[in-house]
């Protein structure tokens, strides 16, 4: 298990837990009484922790090395799950994965950004940083689930779109303007889920739809912590001022009224009990799915232009 | 075609001396990529390029309005919508006296301005961002005038042109910046769906999420020359790679050869050159081809 900075109380009681585990095995004492009471312990300092988050430690939540990413995802609420490659013009971008599943026996086409599980795995997938290829594909697969009118799923977990030169060479920023464009005129039901970090123009390039929703310890905004700080006040020092000042968590976004639900996670986080998270999602995209599905084509692509047509403050003088 | 709804701005606050902030002050301007001397006059006679190496120097909406209405005729749309600091975003800075200081420094209300008026007697809406206000940073009020000025054309059938200039989104609007991205999107469906024309021109810089948004979604889009055009900045992707960008990255010539642009127009036959498309756009082409021969 790892352990964030903030978590030190919980990583104490799992330190001394296993020190005790050890020494009952060792003078075979039966030691099961302390350590039901350190358990319970644990569940306090995580619940105290945990209700009291700082947006900055929501930020560090979203990043935590042992979180959920889309493909855990995938397996655990999905079925029958083939995965599709390819933009069909360039290449296949590992940092967005995409395919046709069934959820509940339905035919659906779930995408997302994907993160490595280990240092190799995070320099294939490029850290979930998606190339112009990532968006042309997940907008291909759309269109061919619009087509075959199935929804479509999106999970949301990327730092950025890919800054590169051959991002730039190939349009990084016509591929995500096209997506919103497309994206708000699909005919099917469109579910995007931030599982993770929700960074700016890429989380937005798979993420227009008639529901977008944050898991409880996610964030989303226009720009990193981190570059905030580093461009509004010149330093990288003040990465927990700009968490702050940015209004990134699930409770500021559900609160403006710019993401639609927030899906708790489990105490602790999702990494704490990913299964009961995904069991959590998965009853939650159930239950969108159904209530899209009673409205028609029209009223979706309706409904998504004047939800993001409402978006913004100003004064009418 | 009538122009009865435009009114004179030309002693409007439209054109007040305090605006133009952002050609030089004083009589002379050094051009900053030939280094050539011309009077301030030569510059605005010469629509501020230069006359000796043709550098375009950044212009905001009054100048561009001058350039492309005819006789400097049109009504500026929407100049109820004032910028608010709902967030209380402070970093050095709190964003609402920044408000207040750009707003001083540039006797504008916002990064946007939207005109109607004729172009060379074609009625045209054109929304023009402002770099000389924050940056040109795309905020609330951005996008709110972007959506009017989108429902303004469909309501009276008339082309929609948006002139981009900017660093992209509003840090100190957070989210609410980021989603002007979807908002402006989700309008231009609408204006396409009403099969009114949008044209996207790109002047210098168009970077980030207004290139990720409106920017690249022109059913024409154009640039004017050497103009910088990207997702992310020079320097972030620098950074990123750790290697030096190539010559003539991400300028206009770069795009239009990577096939993101229509064609680059040089501002001095810009409106000649948009007029020919916006009536490619609107001719009535019903009926059969007049023969030349007959
Ligand atoms: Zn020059």
């Amino acid at each position: 298990m790892q352990f964030l900075d903030f978590e030190k109380p919980i990583e104490d009681l799992y330190t001394q837990i296993s020190k005790l585990k050890e020494l009952s095995v060792k003078n075979q004492v039966d030691v099961s009484g302390s350590i039901k009471e350190m358990e319970t312990a644990v569940e306090k300092a995580r619940t105290d922790i945990y209700s009291n988050l700082t947006p900055w430690q929501r930020v560090q939540v979203s990043r935590h090395p042992e979180r959920p990413y889309t493909l855990y995802y995938i397996e655990k609420i999905f079925t029958n799950f083939t995965e599709l490659y390819g933009d069909r013009q360039v290449k296949d971008d590992k940092a967005m994965v995409a395919g046709m599943a069934e959820l509940n026996g339905h035919p659906v086409m779930v995408m997302g950004q994907q993160k490595g599980i280990n240092t190799k795995m995070r320099q294939m997938r490029n850290f979930g940083m998606a190339n112009p290829e990532g968006y042309r594909k997940a907008l291909r697969l759309m269109k061919l689930a619009e087509k075959f009118n199935r929804p479509i799923i999106t999970f949301i977990d990327t730092p950025g779109a890919f800054p590169g030169l051959e991002a730039e060479e190939r349009g990084q920023a016509e591929a995500i303007a096209r997506n919103l464009f497309e994206m708000v005129n699909m005919k099917v039901p469109v579910i995007c889920i931030i599982i993770g970090e929700g960074a700016s123009g890429g989380a937005l390039g798979i993420g227009v739809g008639d529901k977008v929703t944050m898991l409880e310890n996610t964030w989303y905004t226009v720009i990193s912590p981190e570059s905030c700080s580093s461009i509004l006040w010149r330093s990288w020092n003040f990465k927990e001022k700009a968490a702050e000042q940015l209004k990134l968590t699930s409770i500021d976004m559900s609160g403006f009224g710019l993401v639609d639900d927030v899906v708790p996670e489990p105490l602790g986080g999702a990494h704490a009990n990913p299964e009961l998270m995904a069991e959590t999602l998965k009853e939650y995209l159930i239950e969108s799915i159904n209530e899209l599905s009673k409205l028609t084509p029209d009223e979706r692509i309706n409904g998504r232009i004047e939800k993001f047509s409402k978006m913004g403050f100003f004064d009418e003088v | 075609m009538s122009s009865t709804w435009f009114r004179r701005s030309k002693q409007g606050i439209l054109t007040s001396t305090k605006e133009k902030k952002e050609t030089p002050d004083g009589l002379w301007h050094k051009c900053p990529e030939c280094k050539a001397t011309n009077t301030k006059q030569e510059l605005s006679d010469n629509l501020y390029v230069c006359p000796h190496c043709g550098y375009h120097n950044r212009i905001n909406a009054v100048e561009y309005f001058e350039i492309l209405f005819d006789n400097n005729e049109y009504e500026e749309l929407f100049t109820n919508i004032m910028p608010k600091d709902m967030l209380h975003f402070v970093d050095m800075k709190p964003y609402d006296s920044r408000l207040v200081d750009a707003q001083k420094a540039t006797n504008l209300t916002d990064a946007m301005t939207v005109g109607v008026g004729n172009m060379n007697s074609q009625p045209i809406v054109i929304a023009c961002m402002n770099f000389n206000f924050i940056g040109g940073s795309m905020g609330s009020v951005v996008g709110e005038k972007i959506s009017r000025g989108i429902d303004y054309a469909i309501e009276h059938k008339l082309p929609f042109m948006i002139i981009t200039k900017s660093g992209g989104a509003r840090m100190m609007e957070s989210a609410f910046s980021l989603m002007q991205m979807a908002k402006t999107a989700a309008k231009l469906t609408r204006l396409a769906k009403a099969g009114l024309p949008y044209i996207s021109f790109m002047t210098d810089p168009t970077t980030g999420g207004v290139t990720a948004s409106y920017a690249m979604l022109g059913d024409i889009n154009i640039a004017e020359p050497n103009a910088l055009i990207g997702f992310a900045g020079p320097r972030v992707i620098k950074e990123t790679i750790k290697k030096d960008l190539p010559d003539g990255f991400q300028k206009s010539e770069f795009l239009l050869e990577h096939g993101f642009l229509d064609f680059i127009v040089n501002r001095k036959v810009l409106k000649i050159k948009l007029s020919q498309v916006v009536q490619w756009f609107v001719k009535d082409a019903a009926g059969a081809i007049a023969s030349d021969l007959n």
